[in-house]
């Protein structure tokens, strides 16, 4: 590896711009003329609307222009449209029912938008919205899973409350494995719904230019041609060549920024009808009820086991709730991305998981950072610790015995899954000796003696990510390709521009695509710029999610340096009256194998825009080439994390006070991003496990609605972490990449509550739900609510 | 309505504010300086602090009419032409930032702790920063800047004097 490398720990070039005030976020722009929208949202969680009158407001100072779901309907424009089609277990598909854009006849959540005000100013749209009369006529409302799916509940859409009924594995095999079990471990558990929260609430300007019949998006999104593609081809019927779609940086993301919302189609749609550029801006307290949640499964877990703790049988059974509208990708997350998961690091032979989708009247649910695979992970973890103390078996000592040995990849999975490389005894054998496992008792001890609880907790988790190859996810009813596109532009004095359909939203892709690139091409990242973000400057792209913008995106970027290289050494053959075939690129020069002849990167990319003496009759000029990648495989990140905790008694709080990840990512280009993005996961999913939860009451009334009250974890929450990687190398992208995005997320819930019930243990715990408050702890330990728990 | 003049990096400026508007709002709408950020309604998230007369305040509490003669530092105020402040210089150095979203609180809150306390510990660090949430890092860099910023500001004081 050079200094900038593939390998090397290259300081940021995306960071100067950001810690001096330079970002350019969405609510960064201003366009000339532009007016503000606010959102009038329904207050309650289900409800018929009746008539709507907006004759005082569009009286107020300053509105511009008031419009309500009828006014989409009557434009004949369509509503939000959902990617994923999961099918129930007879074959038939499942419940799509319509998603206005603004409401229509009903309400369905709590801040469902019902009408948008435009005015000269935010405040003014903020005000004029008061105004507004809706008459609502109240329904039951449906706050649970429970409540969807009890007789007689009222019906959120006119097909009833579930959305389909999906199953997967070989069920017969697995109630013949079941019998034939020494023993079986079983598990009840939640995986808690959390919200996103992205530090930049979303926001979005429509900008409709009248002289050309061109609209311009500019949103917070992490897919900008995703969302061209969703809002023009279904939504509002605009060609792509006549609408633009700019996410320019992006505070944040974690799926949250993935799917296509109502306000981006409702000021692109406006900005035409009021002929004026329209702006939204997100409240904290907003993004709350409209940003799409995640996660929200109860499940039921059963492993059978043989004599020597081997596993034979694994049967689950999820109730997933979807909200109240079917988000983007939602029905893919507790299907495709979950139940293909449970088979995990063990060679458990037969795997069959029954998936109930559910309505409810709560804000829609999607993919969020790790998206179904945490879910999969916590369940399939916490069931292998309840295995081990089932078996009185040591809990490394069960999860060894099950791993799928290192010399058996490529494994099928009984679940469709192909993992392609691993080594679990290896990053397991790291993350014991990093956290010295071995001296954990003398720790506990050491606890004891001041009054604390103290237990360790270990998660020995795999993940599918590089998301995806199209024919299989199309195969599962995905409704797009998960491809990605490159484009690399070597101007005439040898620097570079690298376009990519991958989207940065903190990841430092314009850093680690410049290391690719200065690496395969020996120039240095300073004459390299990475642009992202901009239908009109990239020619098509998926977007970033799935931890694919390396193993994916950075393929792209590889396939077309390939056809750069190959037509630079043409165009070098030339120039040193050689074959291409003798020419070799090394340290930024095209040499003749062999010889001191040699021509420097920028000789070349000059000789192709200024083309005196050049091959033209075979060579075209000009040095800018572009490839689409479409992966063979998902890629398979997999790794061991450790979690101590020491909880006070008396108080019920548990502090982390060690993590140690390892981590298999594949080959690592840039190790201070990689371990980066663990930290980041590893801050999530120990907020998932102890701090965060999203709380509805019976009303559909969202009680965890804003900071003060949805615990986000702050810096005197955690610790710092040990991290470190122990990779093999992916067998089918060609840097040999698996992706790091959404790894702590994924491993680490799991690590923290085995932490915590280990330390639990002696008063009789054996399971305790997320998050694992002080409160909860508290009334387990002091209010003989033990047998509750077990 | 009111008018309101203050100094914002070394320029003093007047504008026309309504009594409801907050100093983000004037630092962002008014004056352009989008670095300064909003990232809640309830004053917990911190991205939006900047310093009112070397003290770190978040902007969105203050009224900007309450700003009238006050000298206020943005992010945009913090570094030297192209020459980052140490604490800029840090949080490069040390991948304290990864989206940017919550960087100039952090940078500006963190700046005002090293001023206070010259060579922070880690749990210090941790608890100054309780009113500055990063959703990306996990704090973990974040801390590491801080306490590698407070050591560079000190040794630059040091060396001024």
């Amino acid at each position: 590896m050079g200094a900038e490398g593939i390998g090397a720990a290259v300081r940021r070039k995306e960071d100067f711009r950001f810690l001096t005030g330079r970002g350019n976020y969405t609510d960064d722009i201003n366009r000339p003329g532009q007016t503000h929208a606010y959102f009038l949202r329904s207050q309650v969680a289900h409800a018929t609307i009746g008539k709507i009158d907006t004759s005082k407001a569009a009286k107020a100072p300053g509105v511009v222009a008031i419009f309500t779901g009828a006014d989409f309907a009557a434009d004949g424009k369509g509503g939000l449209p959902c990617g994923w089609l999961v099918k129930n277990k007879d074959g038939s598909p499942m419940q799509e029912p319509p998603h206005p854009v603004l409401a229509q006849g009903k309400v369905r959540h709590v801040g469902d938008p019902i009408a948008v005000v435009i005015a000269e100013t935010r405040e003014q749209a903020k005000d004029a919205a008061e105004l507004i009369d809706v008459q609502l006529t109240e329904l039951p409302v449906v706050g649970t899973m429970a409540d969807a799916v009890k007789p007689g509940a009222a019906k959120i859409h006119d097909g009833g409350n579930v959305c389909y009924d999906w199953h997967i594995g070989d069920k017969d095999a697995c109630e013949a494995a079941f019998k034939k079990a020494f023993k079986v471990a079983k598990l009840d558990l939640v995986n808690n719904r959390l919200i996103p929260n992205a530090m930049e609430p979303r926001a979005a300007i429509g900008d409709f230019d009248r002289a050309t019949g061109e609209y311009t998006l500019y949103t917070t999104s992490q897919n900008p041609h995703v969302i061209r593609l969703l809002m023009g081809a279904f939504v509002l019927q605009i060609p792509e060549s006549r609408l633009r779609v700019v996410a320019p940086d992006v505070g944040g993301g974690f799926g949250s920024k993935i799917f296509h919302y109502a306000e981006e189609a409702t000021v692109t749609w406006a900005s035409a009808k009021v002929g004026r550029p329209i702006k939204w801006t997100c409240d904290r307290a907003e993004s709350f009820m409209s940003d799409a949640h995640g996660r929200d499964h109860v499940s039921h877990a059963e492993m059978a086991m043989d004599k020597d703790g081997k596993f034979l049988a694994l049967r689950v059974k999820t109730d997933a709730n979807m909200g109240a509208y079917l988000s983007t990708f939602a029905p893919a997350v507790p299907t495709y991305l979950y139940a293909t998961l449970l088979a995990g690091v063990y060679t458990t032979p037969v795997v069959y998981a029954e998936v109930r989708a559910l309505f409810t009247n709560t804000v829609p649910v999607d993919a969020y950072r790790g998206a179904g695979r945490p879910e999969a992970t916590f369940l399939l973890e916490r069931l292998v610790d309840n295995c081990a103390a089932e078996m009185g078996m040591d809990r490394v000592e069960i999860r060894k015995r099950n791993f799928i040995p290192s010399d058996a990849f490529p494994y099928q999975t009984p679940v469709a899954l192909q993992y392609d490389s691993g080594d679990y005894q290896a990053t397991l054998a790291s993350a014991l000796k990093i956290s010295d496992w071995a001296g954990f008792e003398a720790r506990r001890a050491e606890a004891k003696k001041r009054g604390k609880l103290r237990g360790i907790g270990i998660s020995t988790y795999l993940e599918a990510c590089g998301i995806a190859p199209s024919a299989v996810v199309g195969s599962l009813g995905a409704r797009a390709g998960l491809y990605e596109c490159a484009n690399i532009r070597v101007h005439p004095t040898g620097s570079v521009t690298v376009f990519t359909g991958c989207h940065s939203h903190g990841q430092g892709h314009e850093t680690t695509y410049a290391q690719l690139v200065a690496d395969r091409l020996g120039i240095s990242i300073d004459q390299i710029e990475v642009s992202h973000g901009d239908t009109n400057k990239i020619p098509f792209g998926m977007g970033t999610y799935g931890s694919r913008s390396l193993a994916v995106g950075g393929t792209a970027i590889v396939k077309a340096l390939d056809k750069i290289v190959d037509k630079a050494k043409k165009i070098a053959a030339h120039l040193l009256e050689a074959s291409p075939a003798d020419i070799e690129l090394k340290d930024g020069k095209f040499v003749v194998a062999g010889t001191d002849k040699a021509k420097a990167f920028g000789e070349i990319s000059l000789a192709a825009y200024v083309p005196h003496n050049y091959p033209i009759d075979t060579v075209e000029p000009g040095l800018e080439e572009t490839a689409f990648y479409d992966p063979k495989n998902f890629t398979f990140p997999g790794g061991c994390h450790i979690c101590e905790v020491e909880i006070d008694p008396d108080t019920g709080v548990t502090k982390v006070v060690k993590f140690t990840a390892v981590d298999d990512v594949g080959r690592v280009v840039n190790p201070m991003i990689v371990e980066g993005q663990v930290h980041g996961g590893l801050a999530q999913g120990i907020g998932q496990a102890l701090l965060e939860t999203c709380v509805y009451d019976g009303n559909g009334q969202l009680r965890s609605g804003s900071y003060m009250d949805y615990t986000m974890p702050r810096a005197d929450d955690l610790p710092s972490f040990d991290v470190a990687t122990q990779s093999t190398l992916c067998t089918h992208n060609p840097l040999g990449v698996k992706g790091v995005g959404e790894v702590g997320a994924i491993g680490s819930p799991p690590a923290v509550i085995n932490a915590v019930v280990d330390a639990l243990r002696e008063t009789g715990v054996r399971h305790i739900d997320m998050p694992a408050t002080p409160a909860k702890i508290w009334a387990l330990l002091n209010s003989g609510r033990r047998a509750a728990a077990e | 309505m009111p008018k309101v003049s203050l100094t914002v990096n070394g320029r003093t400026v007047s504008a026309e504010v309504e009594g409801r508007t907050l100093l983000v709002q004037l630092l962002r709408e008014k004056l352009g300086l989008t670095g300064t950020h909003v990232g809640c309604d309830t004053s917990q998230c911190g991205a939006c602090v900047v310093h009112i007369d070397g003290k770190s305040v978040k902007s969105c509490t203050v009224l900007a009419v309450a700003t009238d003669g006050a000298n206020v530092t943005t992010i945009e105020g913090l570094a030297n032409g192209n020459e980052l402040h140490p604490m800029q210089a840090a949080f490069k150095e040390h991948h304290g930032l990864q989206c940017g979203f919550c960087t100039p609180g952090m940078v500006m809150s963190a700046v005002d702790l090293a001023k206070r306390n010259s060579n922070p510990s880690e749990h210090e660090v941790r608890e100054w920063l309780e009113g500055n949430i990063c959703r990306c890092t996990g704090y973990h860099n974040i801390v590491k800047a801080v306490q590698a910023g407070a050591k560079a500001m000190a040794g630059a004081k040091a060396a001024a004097d």
